[in-house]
Formats: C-alpha cells, structure tokens, sequence
C-alpha cells in the first residue's frame, strides 16, 4: 500500500486535489481513497488529506501515519506544522515552490505549481488552483496514467485550462 | 348566508367535555372541507375528542402526531399529495399550546416554505387538555393551574408573527358564529398555499362558566372586542360579522371577564390594561382596514 | 455504473435511484453533503420528487412521516444532534409502521462541540423500533440503503431503517463504488394502512391500556419477521447485483481462538489487524456486526472464544455498549475496548495491541487506561 499525506491551507484546494488524485487511480485499475482530515474548517487553516493506493481492497480508514510522499501545496504551512513527521525511510516530498530545498536528505520533487496555475489565469475566488497542475506533476512522478488524470480532470472540472495546467506540470517536472 | 351542507363528518360520538365548543368548531370546518380532507392532529384537546381507539368519532382521516411536529407532519403529507397528483385539503387542527407555544417552529417554517395547507389554530387560552395551565395565549388576569393569581403577560400576539410570514389567506372566527367559520374555511381551501385561521374556542371548566353558556361567552368576546373577527387576503385586512358593529360600538371588556370564574384574581389594573388594549387595537385595525399602514 | 465519490455522495444517489415521492432533510456536519446531492439531483431532473427543506431535524422526520403516511416512499439524513433531537418522531415514525429510509452519520454529542465520528447518537436510539445497519465502505453504504428500502417497506416489517455510517471516516472518504438501476429490486412501495379517503379512519388514536400493549407486541413481531427477510432481501441483492451482506461479516473468524466485534470502519481496519497477529501466530478472527436491529444470533458463533469488543460509544453507569448487548445475548465476557471516541484515531496496530493485551471481563479505555 502506498500513502500520501498532503498539506495545504483551506482553501487551496488540497482536498479536491486528494478526490482526483483518488479518481485517477481507479481509472488506472488501482483501489484508492481519500480523506481530508477535518478539524473546524476554515480558509487559510492548515488542512490535511490522506490518500491510499494498492492493488487490493484498502481496508485502513485511520490517519496515515508514515507516508511514503508527502506532497505540500503552501511551503509557508512548514513554518507552523512538521510536515516529515513519521516519514518512511526513503519517502519523497513533493513542495508547490520553484526552488528545491533541503528536507532531511528526502528525495524532494520541486514544481512552481503557482506560477502555473498564474501563468493561465486559473484563478477562483483569488487563489490560484493548485490541484490540477498538481496531477499533472503526480502523473509524471509515476503514481498515476497521465490517461486518467486527464479523465478525471475532466470529470470534476469543465474548465479546460485545468487539463492544460496539469499538462504543463508534466512537462515541467524534473524527475 | 351560505349553504351549509347537510353532510356530517363530526359523528355524534365525540368524548368532549360537556357544552365544549371544539366538536362545534370541527364540525363546521369539517362540513365546508369536505370529505377529500385530511385532518392532522398534535396533542391537543382533539386527541381525546376525537374517542377512543378502536372508535372515532370523526368521519374522515384523523392523523394524530406528537405535539411540536404538526405543521411539518402537514407539510410531507401536502407534497406527497401534490406529487401525486391529488387536491386532498391537508387541514392541521392544534389547540393553542400546540401552535403558539411547542408548535411554533414548524408552524413558521411551514409557512415560509409555501407550504398548500390550512393551519387552524383552535384557541381556548390555555393548555386544557392537561388541566388548564397558562400558555403563550392565556390573557393577562386569567388564573390558571400554573398562574393561581392570575396571568402577568399578555397574550401572545400569534396573528402578527403568523402575517409576518404573509400567508396566502388568514382569518380569525370564533365558535360562537359558525356561518361566519364555514365561509372562511371555505374560502381559504379555495386558495393554494399556507393558509392559516385563528379560532377562539370557549372551554367551560377551564373559563369556569356553565356548559350552556359556551355561544354567549364566545358572543361577549367579539362584542366587548377582546376577540376581533377579521380577514386578511393578500395582505388586505377586512372585519367581518359582528366585529363590524363592535368596531363602532363595544361593551366593556369587563362584562366579558366577570361572566367567567378564570378572571375572578383580575386585578382593576388588569381590567383597564385589558380595556386599554381593545381601544388599542381597534386603532390600529382601523388603520389597517383603510390601507393607512 | 462505476463511481468515485464519497460516503456521503453514494447515500444520496442510492436515495436517487431508490425513486423517492418526497425528500425532507435539514444539512448537520457532516451529513450535510447527502443533503446537497440530493438538492442538486433533484435540481438537474436526474430525481422527479419533491424536495422540502426544512427548518429542524424535528421537522425532517416530522415530514417524513406526513409523507409515508399517504403511501409515498420518502426518504431523510441527519447526524448527531440531529438524530437526537428528532428523537421523539423516531418513535412516532415506528410506532405508526412507517417505511422510512434514513442515512445517519455517525457522530460525537456534545458538549463540547465535536464533530467527529462516534456511535453513541445512533444507539441511544436503539429502542425506538428503527432497524439499524453500520455501513464500512462507501459501496456498502450505497448497497445498504438500497436494500433498506426493500426491507422497511416488506409489508410483514413496515418499519423504518437507518443505515450508519461513521462520520467523516465514511461520509468524506473518497472510493469507487457501483451504482444499479434498483427498479427490478425494489418493488413499488405498497403501504397497506396509507392513508384513504374513500376509507377514512382515525390513526395515532388514543389507546387505553387495554390496548396499547397489542401496538408495542405487534413492532416487536415486525422487527422478529425482519431478520429473515433481510436475509431474502441480501440474497436477491448478491444474486442481481453480485455483492454479498450478511447480518454480520466475518474474517477468518471460524477457527479463530480470538475474536474482535466492531462496528463501522473499526470492524474493516480491524481486519488488517487480524492479519498482523496471524502472522505472528496468534490465530485471530474478525466480526464486524453489521445490523445492531435486529441483533444477530451470534451464541453459536462465540461460544469458547475470546472475546475483543471494540465500543465507539458508551453507556454511562453499565459500559460500552456493544459489549453490553454481547454480553446478554452471548454470556460470553468480553475484553470491552472503549476506541474511537469523537472521532479518536484507531489504527490497526492499535488494535492489534488490544488483543495481544487483552483481559476478558475488563474495560479498558483507549488513551486514558494504562
């Protein structure tokens, strides 16, 4: 079984980002799940989602406690939150920043999933969306097809920016 | 006047309390609903009226639900009717405890959601059926079970939170004036949406006057102006029977209190109070009734 | 037809197939998204019913009941201090044999304030006459309230059914799930006492004590006739839709020396618990009970066994409660777990703990006992 723990601020999408990236695996033939960990929402708050991958049922519904990525959408949340708590030997960080930083000699994946996002307008209410480039890149990692993450795009939004988004996430990525 | 059907829905079986003006008040709304008419029921002095099961009393379906619950029990049978296509009269019956009191909520959320129904609200002032304890309606002065020395508060005013809600129709009637009931029944199933009617019932013990007095006491009432017989379509007020004549000319509010024992702890203060707020009222309905305000 | 959603989506388009005449729902955290769907379902024609937005969870099961008393299938949710608070139409709802379908979330009561998942709502009304079903997965809360429509409406039942599922666990967690079109499971619905104006009759009339006791044995019959046509109505399900419910699900539970009970997504996780300690040679079991109304007979299943019982609730002045009814239906002593709490994190390991620890005939509480 594969678990990701992913932080982000209310509001960003993070959890939305958990149900696609969830979708997506189905479509690939994987059982997976996702969960937003719920304290009293609001936005800007901290929030976690966690997200499951196998190739058999998934029978765990309590917290992931030592993930095998940890993906972070606001790199300003590490100011407030531990986000390599109970981190798996050899577990890797995916971070929302244009630069790469030093985490623990984890393998950390860097992408500027704002930048993207504010490079086509994908803008809601004032935050840029985050959780489409942020499969894109998820694609090119290796966790899901870029088939079904397009599918499962496109099921949750009609706005066709969002599949470009992820696409130029793909592209951008340096594995 | 009106043609009141001969057809009987109130059979002549009901277990009320002697000289009750309740079985008369149903048998008139009964009689202009028709038999295509649901009754629904809270806990109320109808519950027992009604009789004892394996009998009723009533000749039509009675649905009888927990107090609070009437409005809303009336608001799912009212959709469940429309959705299938029937123009059955979805009619809640409570006494004043069930609808100025526990039964408020539902009442207002009922109105507010546009709800096809008639809510009528039998009022005899307080909570008879457990022996006469005060509720939100029981007039200041009047001595109850739980205000031995008379009520401090005035009655609660269920007509003007119950307009705020700008219900389709809504009328007042009393059991005294039958024909005048009948015709607003009547007129209110005619018109789809909330409805809503506001009737005062006369109770012999709990008012503590003689059983045969039940149409005089109700007579008193809307001639001294405590009890005001009115209709409000629309929006637009109008009095009715003989509260057009004691709009002009009442007796005082006190020949009215000392024909029953409950007002026997009514203080001068309260009588006056009590006159005070007649002379008031008609004010302000005069107003209304002209368009004025 | 295959979906990725949540608990609480699967709920609400298993009440959209269903076909319901009438929804009434008042929106609780975190049931709240059950009550949305069904708006937008509603909302998009995909449901032809009427939908009434209510003012209080009182209200909800108020008007569910004006609906199915006219014969219309109808169909409600709530959570928490909703379920409470509609406590007293609970009781109306099955003491006037009414079909009705309800989702409940499972969660904490306050005070304080807690919205996480807990049991203690739903089994605080485990004597009102409602039949109750714990869901683990979201496809089984989408199977589970399709056949409660069947059950409840079955006339040698005619009472209502509510299906639980843990709040947020269940309710937020995102898994595919498989809908059905349910039109050749779910016959119409048939209430014989519905409401009839050309044969009018007095209902909820007042009942001496001559009487009211033949009402109560009556309910009780209903809920006895219910435990084999849950049975027939499970069967028919796996035969037309290939999924498999029983009154309880058992994991490698017949040669088991040791057995843990739960209920909810307890009794799944505790599944990969079982795992952990087979391999290390404790030979461990599972049962996830499954309908807690009607209990299952689960005597023969116990007997000489170790018992784990896992409670996300409690009696206050007699223990947890699942461990109560085992107790009185089993004679069995269970080591009784109170876990889970307001939405308290219990892991498998956790639970693995419970077992190799565990002391037949006593409490222990989860992060308070030693």
């Amino acid at each position: 079984m594969y678990e990701i723990r992913l932080h982000s601020r209310g509001g960003q999408g993070g959890v939305t980002a958990a149900k696609i990236l969830a979708h997506a695996a189905s479509l690939d033939g994987k059982y997976s799940t996702a969960t937003p960990l719920y304290g009293a929402e609001r936005r800007g708050a901290p929030v976690v989602s966690f997200i499951r991958l196998d190739d058999k049922p998934i029978k765990v519904y309590s917290q992931v406690r030592n993930p095998d990525l940890v993906i972070v959408l606001d790199p300003g949340i590490m100011n407030m939150v531990d986000v390599l708590q109970g981190m798996k030997e050899g577990g890797e960080v995916l971070i929302n920043s244009p630069n790469k930083p030093e985490m623990n000699g984890h393998r950390v994946y860097n992408i500027d999933l704002t930048g993207i996002a504010l490079s086509l307008d994908l803008v809601v209410a004032g935050n840029p969306i985050l959780n489409t480039p942020l499969l894109g890149a998820l694609a090119k990692v290796g966790l899901v097809s870029r088939e079904s993450v397009k599918k499962a795009i496109s099921a949750a939004f009609s706005d066709e920016r969002n599949a470009t988004a992820a696409l130029k996430a793909y592209e951008e990525l340096v594995i | 006047m009106a043609e009141i059907p001969d057809d009987e829905y109130i059979l002549k079986t009901t277990s009320a309390c002697a000289g009750c003006s309740i079985p008369l008040c149903l048998r008139y709304i009964t009689k202009a609903a028709g038999p295509d008419t649901v009754l629904v029921i809270p806990a109320c002095c109808t519950s027992v009226i009604q009789g004892l099961y394996p009998n009723t009393a009533v000749n039509i379906p009675i649905y009888n639900v927990a107090f609070a619950s009437a409005a809303a029990v009336a608001s799912g049978m009212s959709e469940a009717f429309r959705a299938a296509g029937k123009k059955t009269n979805v009619i809640c019956f409570g006494g004043d405890g069930g609808t100025v009191d526990i039964g408020i909520q539902a009442l207002s959320g009922a109105l507010e959601r546009g709800t096809d129904f008639l809510y009528i609200c039998y009022d005899n002032e307080a909570y008879s059926n457990t022996g006469m304890q005060r509720s939100g309606a029981t007039p200041l002065g009047a001595a109850t079970t739980t205000t031995p020395t008379g009520k401090k508060e005035f009655k609660k005013d269920l007509d003007a939170i119950v307009n705020a809600h700008n219900p389709v129709y809504m009328a007042t009637a009393c059991s005294a004036y039958p024909v005048d009931l009948y015709n607003k029944v009547e007129k209110a199933l005619s018109i789809p949406g909330p409805k809503f009617m506001h009737i005062l019932a006369p109770c012999p013990p709990g008012w503590r006057y003689p059983s045969d007095k039940t149409v005089a006491l109700g007579k008193l009432a809307v001639q001294s102006g405590m009890w005001v017989l009115y209709e409000r379509e629309n929006g637009k007020m109008s009095l009715t029977g003989a509260s057009k004549a004691a709009a002009k000319k009442r007796i005082p509010v006190e020949d009215y209190l000392k024909a029953q024992g409950r007002f026997k702890t009514a203080t001068k203060e309260n009588v006056a109070e009590l006159q005070q707020m007649v002379e008031n009222n008609f004010k302000r309905i005069e107003k209304e009734v002209e368009g004025i305000c | 037809m295959l979906n990725v959603g949540t608990g609480n989506k699967a709920v609400a388009l298993a009440a959209r197939d269903a076909r319901p005449g009438v929804v009434a729902a008042y929106p609780i955290t975190p049931q709240t998204e059950i009550v949305e769907e069904i708006a937008n379902q509603v909302g998009a024609g995909n449901l032809d019913a009427r939908y009434i937005p209510v003012e209080s969870e009182h209200s909800a099961m108020a008007a569910c009941i004006g609906v199915a008393a006219t014969g219309t299938r109808t169909f409600t949710a709530t959570s928490s201090h909703g379920l409470v608070y509609m406590c007293e139409m609970l009781h109306w709802a099955a003491g006037a044999r009414l079909p009705i379908v309800m989702a409940n979330a499972n969660r904490a009561l306050g005070p304080g304030w807690n919205i996480g998942s807990e049991h203690s709502d739903s089994l605080s009304m485990r004597d009102s006459g409602w039949l109750q079903v714990y869901a683990s997965t979201v496809q089984e809360a989408y199977d589970a309230t399709i056949i409660a429509f069947r059950i409840a409406e079955n006339e040698n039942v005619l009472l209502p059914v509510m299906i639980n599922l843990d709040g947020f666990l269940l309710t937020h967690i995102t898994q595919a799930f498989e809908s059905v079109d349910p039109s050749g499971y779910l016959p119409d619905i048939n209430t014989p006492h519905a409401i009839d104006i050309n044969n009018p009759g007095g209902y909820g009339t007042l009942t001496a004590n001559t009487e009211h006791f033949k009402f109560r044995h009556d309910i009780m019959k209903g809920m006895k006739n219910s435990v084999p046509i849950i049975e027939r109505a499970e069967e028919e399900f796996a035969k037309q839709f290939g999924r498999k419910y029983g009154m309880t699900e058992d994991y490698m539970a017949e040669d088991a020396e040791v057995i843990i009970i739960a209920m909810g997504t307890l009794g799944k996780e505790m599944e990969v618990a079982v795992d952990k300690l087979r391999e290390e040679g404790i030979k461990a079991g599972s049962v996830r009970v499954r309908w807690f109304r009607p209990f299952p007979d689960l005597k023969e299943k116990f007997e000489g066994k170790d018992l784990i019982v896992i409670d996300r609730d409690y009696s206050f002045g007699f223990g947890g409660i699942l461990a109560n009814e085992l107790r009185a239906k089993t004679c069995c002593d269970p080591y009784s777990v109170i876990a889970g709490l307001g939405g308290q994190d219990v892991t498998y390991d956790d639970i693995a703990v419970f077992v190799r620890d565990r002391k037949p005939g006593e409490e222990f509480w989860f992060g308070v006992s030693e």
